[in-house]
């Protein structure tokens, strides 16, 4: 054999170690359909389309955007769905994306009972969920799945954040006004933990149902109570008629208002005048550093609406997705989910963040204090940060997960 | 203090006066159904949207024109009102001669077109409408502080729902009007047009539901949403009152509204289900509602 043979031959055999090695670290190493997609699954016309919906949708396209359109040179496409806050909706329309449209992720997925369903369809169909809208934690306790991400927050970093704070300025007496169905109790339930363990007490608490038409007797009750402070365990637009009524029936003179799911749109819609002084817990608000302020303005000359943490959370989250994508160079979703897994995330809206193995997506959370109408200074400037909380003592401990996941 | 059940007495006194304030809406928004079916047979599911509308018209009104409080009560009522006759006159007039789901179909429709269009532009979360500054505040009642708006509204509401009786009732343009739906051919051969009285109708009908949303503006947020979270209740308080009956539907608004408030102090939970608990017991005692006739 000459030497120009052998040259060619061993030139040759590197080329298909090179390749073999490039096509094991890719692991399958292909995009299915050759478009990676993800479904916005939210609630479009509902109670809840102000603080996901069509605001969801357009973050979701602005991650994509932000990866010029592609990644791995495919085409990276964003479908949407309105669930109309039915779990059974959600689930026969997650199965059709899965099954017949190609969708590789699902996000938003407002409203606990829609998310609860998704889970189980994504984790039979081995796609992923990341959860940007629902605030229940059985996502990631008794429910959790290894394809289920619950990124942006839950009833325990709520309870927590507001509960121990309020407490800590002094609100030791608390009366609840719950709405009467899951969330509301659980979101009850993990608030006054809190409120006892920091040494606060309850006073008791009054069910109200789901879109109640007048809060009025409601809060009677609970300004008969005197406690100190009045926890919301409700959401939407409960919140905002309770708000109302608290400051049309002098409450707020001698009591507090404790929002524990209140969402920047809702102050918005109120005004400051019926909320200021108020707490709110939330994961994310527009006006944190020059980072959040330059995305929100882009998302604000789109929709006209400053964005919620939930929009964040799915630009977020889509990015988060697309990164791993383009790391592991394929869409198939347990490389993903372990690259995603053993990798720390940062972006606008966290730095550092980590995926937990119950699926618990660990950052700061804020606690935030409504501004009076004179210290705001221009439209959606509503919050004074008054504690960054940090981000392994935002979330429930992993020592305590119910997740059968978890190996201990 | 004097207890009765674990509740003391002024938080019971308290409640019957919260439970008035909603019966007042409840009264309100009913006789205009009454009237409306009482009149021209349509079942109209419309009127919570209508409702809803009065609310956003005030807000509009005051939000891009500076259009106040008291204007926008006599002002909306008229606007909303011959939007109304707008529907009657395009869509409702053809269905008369049908059957009454017709009716009930083509107005649970416009409601939900009017609803969407509304959510469209303005979303969920709804707006906010200051109280009025003559009765901003509240006045101490020994038992609770009521607050002077609230106050307004029942006063403002008795005084609307005894006129439309009064007139109804008690008018020669009531007599003809009454007449005109037992027999509209008769009616007619005296000389009397009636296809203008039954739009006219319908218009004071849906001016009645916009009145309300005025009034309730200042008191819940003004969203797309609020008219179907009342409105269900509102048909229950028109099928015990009695279907079409005008002081069926006064009576048993403010009655229930009375009921709801004491529900919400002994079983809160309840406090949504008990009007058609109510519902039912009537139905199954009086299938023609309390105050019905049995046709």
């Amino acid at each position: 054999m000459d030497r120009r043979k052998i040259g060619a031959l061993s030139c040759a055999a590197a080329l298909v170690l090179i390749a073999g090695c490039k096509d094991t670290g890719q692991s399958g190493g292909k995009i299915t359909d050759n478009v990676v997609r993800v479904g916005v699954l939210t609630d479009m016309s509902g109670l809840y389309s102000d603080i996901g919906g069509q605001g969801s949708v357009v973050a979701a396209n602005m991650a994509a955007e932000d990866f010029g359109g592609t990644v791995l040179d495919k085409k990276i496409d964003i479908v949407s769905v309105d669930h109309q806050n039915k779990a059974d909706v959600a689930a026969q329309k997650v199965r059709e994306w899965i099954d017949r449209g190609g969708v590789d992720m699902i996000t938003d997925a407002l409203n606990s009972a829609v998310a609860l369903a998704t889970a189980k369809v994504v984790a039979e169909k081995k796609k992923i969920m990341m959860n940007t809208g629902a605030a229940s934690t059985r996502l990631t306790n008794e429910d959790c799945t290894s394809y289920t991400i619950h990124h942006t927050y839950d009833t325990y970093a709520l309870a927590n954040g507001t509960g121990r704070a309020v407490v800590k300025q002094g609100g030791k007496t608390w009366f609840f006004l719950t709405a009467d169905y899951a969330f509301g109790h659980s979101l009850e339930q993990d608030t006054m933990n809190v409120v006892k363990e920091s040494g606060g007490k309850v006073l008791g608490a009054v069910r109200h149902p789901l879109s109640a038409s007048d809060f009025s007797s409601f809060l009677l009750q609970a300004q008969a109570s005197k406690a100190k402070i009045i926890g919301l365990a409700n959401a939407g637009g409960d919140t905002i008629n309770s708000i109302k009524a608290a400051n049309e029936f002098g409450l707020t003179k001698t009591q507090n208002l404790a929002g524990l799911l209140v969402f920047v749109s809702d102050i918005h819609s109120l005004g400051l005048q019926a909320t200021q002084g108020m707490y709110v817990t939330e994961a994310w608000y527009w006006d944190l550093n020059d980072q959040t302020r330059a995305w929100s303005k882009r998302f604000f000359d789109r929709t006209q609406k400053m964005p919620t943490m939930i929009h964040a959370g799915v630009y977020s989250a889509t990015t988060m997705y697309l990164n791993a994508v383009k790391a592991t160079g394929t869409d198939d979703a347990d490389a993903v989910m372990t690259w995603m897994r053993s990798n720390k995330h940062s972006d606008m809206f966290g730095t550092d963040m980590v995926l937990r193995e119950d699926g618990r997506l660990v950052h700061d959370m804020y606690l935030f204090q409504v501004k009076k109408p004179a210290e705001s200074k221009a439209r959606w400037d509503y919050y004074h940060v008054r504690e960054k909380i940090p981000a392994d003592q935002a979330f429930q401990p992993l020592s305590l997960s119910r997740c059968p996941l978890i190996t201990r | 203090m004097t207890e009765i059940f674990g509740v003391s007495v002024d938080a019971l006194f308290g409640q019957l006066l919260l439970g008035l304030v909603n019966g007042s809406f409840y009264a309100m928004l009913s006789l205009g159904l009454a009237v409306i079916f009482g009149l021209l047979n349509i079942i109209n599911f419309a009127h919570g949207a209508l409702y809803m509308m009065g609310a956003y018209a005030a807000w509009m009104g005051l939000t891009y024109f500076g259009i106040g409080y008291w204007p926008s009560l006599l002002l909306v009522p008229l606007i909303v009102g011959a939007f109304g006759m707008v529907i009657e006159r395009a869509l409702l007039q053809w269905l008369y001669k049908l059957d009454h789901l017709y009716g009930l179909l083509l107005t649970f429709g416009v409601a939900l077109v009017i609803e969407g269009t509304y959510r469209h532009f303005f979303g969920v979360s709804g707006q906010p409408y200051p109280v009025p500054e003559l009765l901003a505040g509240s006045t101490d009642l020994g038992f609770m502080a009521l607050p002077n708006y609230r106050a307004w509204v029942v006063v403002a509401s008795a005084l609307v729902c005894l006129a439309t009786w009064l007139v109804i009732e008690r008018t020669r343009l009531g007599a003809n009007l009454r007449a005109g739906t037992e027999n509209p051919k008769l009616v007619q051969a005296f000389g009397i047009n009636v296809p203008l009285m039954v739009t006219l109708t319908y218009g004071f009908g849906v001016a009645l539901a916009a009145f309300a949303g005025v009034l309730a503006a200042p008191i819940i947020q003004v969203s797309p949403l609020m008219g179907s979270n009342l409105i269900i209740v509102v048909f229950a308080v028109v099928v015990i009152g009695g279907m079409g009956s005008i002081l069926g539907s006064i009576a048993t608004g403010l009655g229930l509204g009375v009921i709801e408030g004491f529900t919400k102090v002994f079983y809160p939970e309840a406090s949504n289900t008990v009007v058609f608990v109510i519902m039912a017991i009537v139905l199954m005692v009086r299938p023609a509602g309390l105050f019905g006739r049995e046709k």
